[in-house]
């Protein structure tokens, strides 16, 4: 099972690949991406030198093209396509159903991957990607449980890939205009969810508040911790019920499913946070790596360790983590 | 252009979803729109109760009538239902999922691409008519420039004529789908545990921010809009832009209305001022969803 790890810069990549990532995600600096960030991401030069950096040491590179493409602008999407196969990805992770056939036809051998914003759940959208583009893998949408993942993996005509750490998106990815509804700017058109440039941080009499183009998302008493004000983990009321009435600021978690995951066949689990510090992935990457690793030398009796669950949790949002939907109590 | 009603979002008893549809059959909608969409936990009609009630409308009624599909399924026993859906062999059919979409390709039958299907441009809407697509919804957070863009660039590729445009025109908009029932979360239970509770919110349950402002409105596993979409003022422009449907979304008390509203507008355009604490057009304008250009 692959350790693909996420990078947002030629140090977080290196990072990535030194501490045991099997594979490394990276997007291109524009729009053509889901962490479509200020100061993130990889211009044509920074892409060859990952692509050197990576092939060097016989690991892979994954090249993210997940959001959809514009109308009247797709040809950014296709130029993207061109160029993550002239600096040699391994595998293109695209969401868009246009850029999908582009990449199908144009470059047949090189290995297409569904991205997780696809919101592919079911084995007839799995069929409907591999008969059309003829597809090697399908990210799934973090909205499964263990069983309903189990009976993909039994039936599936491709390999999966599954995330399994890193910030929670609590609905079916590239099905959530939560944040163009707030703010003009979605993961699907722009490639961010709840911009920066629309969080505002203003203390109160009745304490911090953080808003998001100008909607109040939470207010912290000086005894909590704040976040940033993703839309869905703010509270909210609900017949004057104050509460987080979507989700917990909270990370997911899946050490524990180690076993179960490699005994369905999966082949690759993902790490989230292209937007993260090198300081991040060097955790993330070493623990999960030290747990494959332990897993592989004795499957029997796998025991995922404090310290790791420590070490992830001291990283995650809200410091707590969870097995998400994964766990059929949380949905 | 015509007039459709969009599927009841919402969780309605049988009773009132019977004749919710009876009231439908005099309505001003060209198009009717049938089926759960959300949740397949939500079973007062099952497969062969819509099928009947669209048998009935269709009857009736002279309208075309469209069956509605689910738009996040994850298990074998919902795709069987969606399986038996698609072949119904009489109705058109609504798919808002790449599930829907093979199935329909696989039986060689055209179907309407919903609101939950990606299509953000040519490539893909060609890719669509591939397999069958004989009406497109465009997704709703997309703008009227957007949507003009694609209208061209589908009309110098010669295929403006191989499919039907249909824009979400009124109602609260669905936003978003998760794996987590947020109404049963509202009632402090696991969505196992859910005892159907969204039969009690016939029009969802409102989500406000702590300043009281109508955020979000939370039907199930679906998130909708806080604020009614509203295109009364832009009927002359999906004119003009060659829109085939307009869909006004079913609600409880007044999605009737605004089909008359909408079909005068059709043929003697006003301007109605939007009311900004319940209404906005944001998405159609290019801004913020829940915002409103006059």
């Amino acid at each position: 099972m692959e350790l693909l790890c996420p990078a947002g810069n030629l140090p977080a990549l290196k990072t990535a690949i030194d501490n045991g990532a099997d594979a490394v995600y990276i997007g291109l600096k524009d729009d053509t991406n889901a962490r479509h960030f200020a100061g993130l991401n990889f211009n044509d030069g920074k892409l060859a030198k990952a692509s050197d950096y990576v092939h060097q040491r016989d690991k892979k590179l994954h090249v993210a093209i997940n959001t959809f493409a514009h109308a009247g602008a797709e040809e950014r999407w296709k130029k993207a396509v061109d160029n993550a196969v002239a600096i040699g990805t391994d595998a293109l992770i695209i969401a868009d159903v246009g850029v999908l056939d582009y990449a199908a036809n144009k470059y047949p051998d090189v290995e297409r991957h569904v991205s997780v914003q696809a919101s592919t759940t079911n084995l007839e959208a799995i069929k409907f990607f591999k008969n059309n583009f003829d597809v090697e893998r399908v990210v799934l949408p973090r909205v499964l449980s263990v069983q309903q993942v189990r009976q993909l993996a039994k039936s599936s005509p491709v390999d999966l890939e599954v995330f399994a750490f890193g910030s929670l998106c609590i609905m079916a990815e590239g099905r959530c205009y939560l944040s163009s509804y707030m703010t003009g700017e979605s993961p699907n058109t722009v490639g961010a969810c709840s911009p920066a440039k629309y969080v505002r941080w203003q203390e109160t009499e009745q304490g911090l508040e953080s808003r998001l183009n100008n909607v109040l998302i939470d207010r912290y008493q000086s005894d909590e911790n704040a976040g940033y004000p993703t839309l869905c983990k703010g509270r909210f009321e609900v017949d004057n019920n104050v509460y987080h009435a979507l989700e917990e600021p909270t990370s997911l978690n899946t050490l524990e499913l180690i076993p179960e995951l490699m005994a369905m066949g999966i082949v690759s689990v993902k790490i989230e946070g292209r937007q993260r510090s090198p300081a991040y992935v060097e955790q993330v990457a070493k623990t999960w790596r030290m747990a494959l690793d332990r897993y592989k030398q004795n499957p029997n009796d796998f025991a995922v360790e404090g310290a790791w669950m420590q070490t992830l949790a001291n990283l995650s949002e809200g410091a707590q983590t969870t097995l998400g939907a994964y766990h059929r109590k949380w949905k | 252009m015509k007039l459709s009603l969009g599927p009841s979002l919402f969780f309605w008893p049988k009773a009132q979803v019977e004749s919710y549809y009876h009231q439908a059959k005099s309505s001003s909608a060209d198009i009717i729109y049938l089926g759960e969409t959300v949740c397949s936990k939500r079973r007062e009609l099952r497969a062969k109760d819509w099928l009947h009630l669209a048998r009935e409308v269709a009857s009736e009624a002279n309208k075309q009538v469209v069956i509605s599909t689910m738009t996040l399924l994850e298990s074998p026993a919902e795709i069987q239902v969606l399986k038996k859906l698609c072949d119904n062999g009489e109705f058109l059919v609504e798919a808002n999922d790449l599930s829907a979409v093979q199935i329909m390709h696989d039986l060689k039958m055209p179907f309407v691409a919903g609101p939950a299907i990606n299509c953000y441009n040519l490539s893909t809407l060609k890719v669509l008519l591939k397999q069958g697509m004989m009406r497109w919804l465009m997704p709703v957070e997309l703008s009227g420039d957007w949507l003009k863009s694609i209208l061209h660039e589908a009309e110098d590729a010669g295929v403006r004529n191989q499919f039907e445009c249909e824009v979400f025109s009124w109602g609260y908009l669905p936003l978003a789908y998760s794996a987590r029932c947020f109404t049963a979360r509202s009632e402090d239970r696991a969505k196992d545990d859910c005892q159907y509770c969204c039969i009690n919110y016939p029009e969802g349950r409102r989500m406000n921010s702590r300043e009281g402002e109508k955020v979000f409105v939370l039907n199930g596993i679906q998130t909708m809009s806080g604020y009614q979409y509203n295109l009364i003022n832009e009927v002359s422009a999906l004119k003009e832009l060659g829109v085939d449907i307009a869909r006004i979304s079913a609600d409880n008390e007044q999605a009737f209305i605004q089909l008359d509203k909408f079909k005068q507008q059709l043929t003697q355009p006003e301007h109605y001022p939007l009311d900004g604490v319940n209404e906005c057009n944001g998405f159609w304008h290019k801004i913020a969803g829940m915002s409103i250009a006059q």
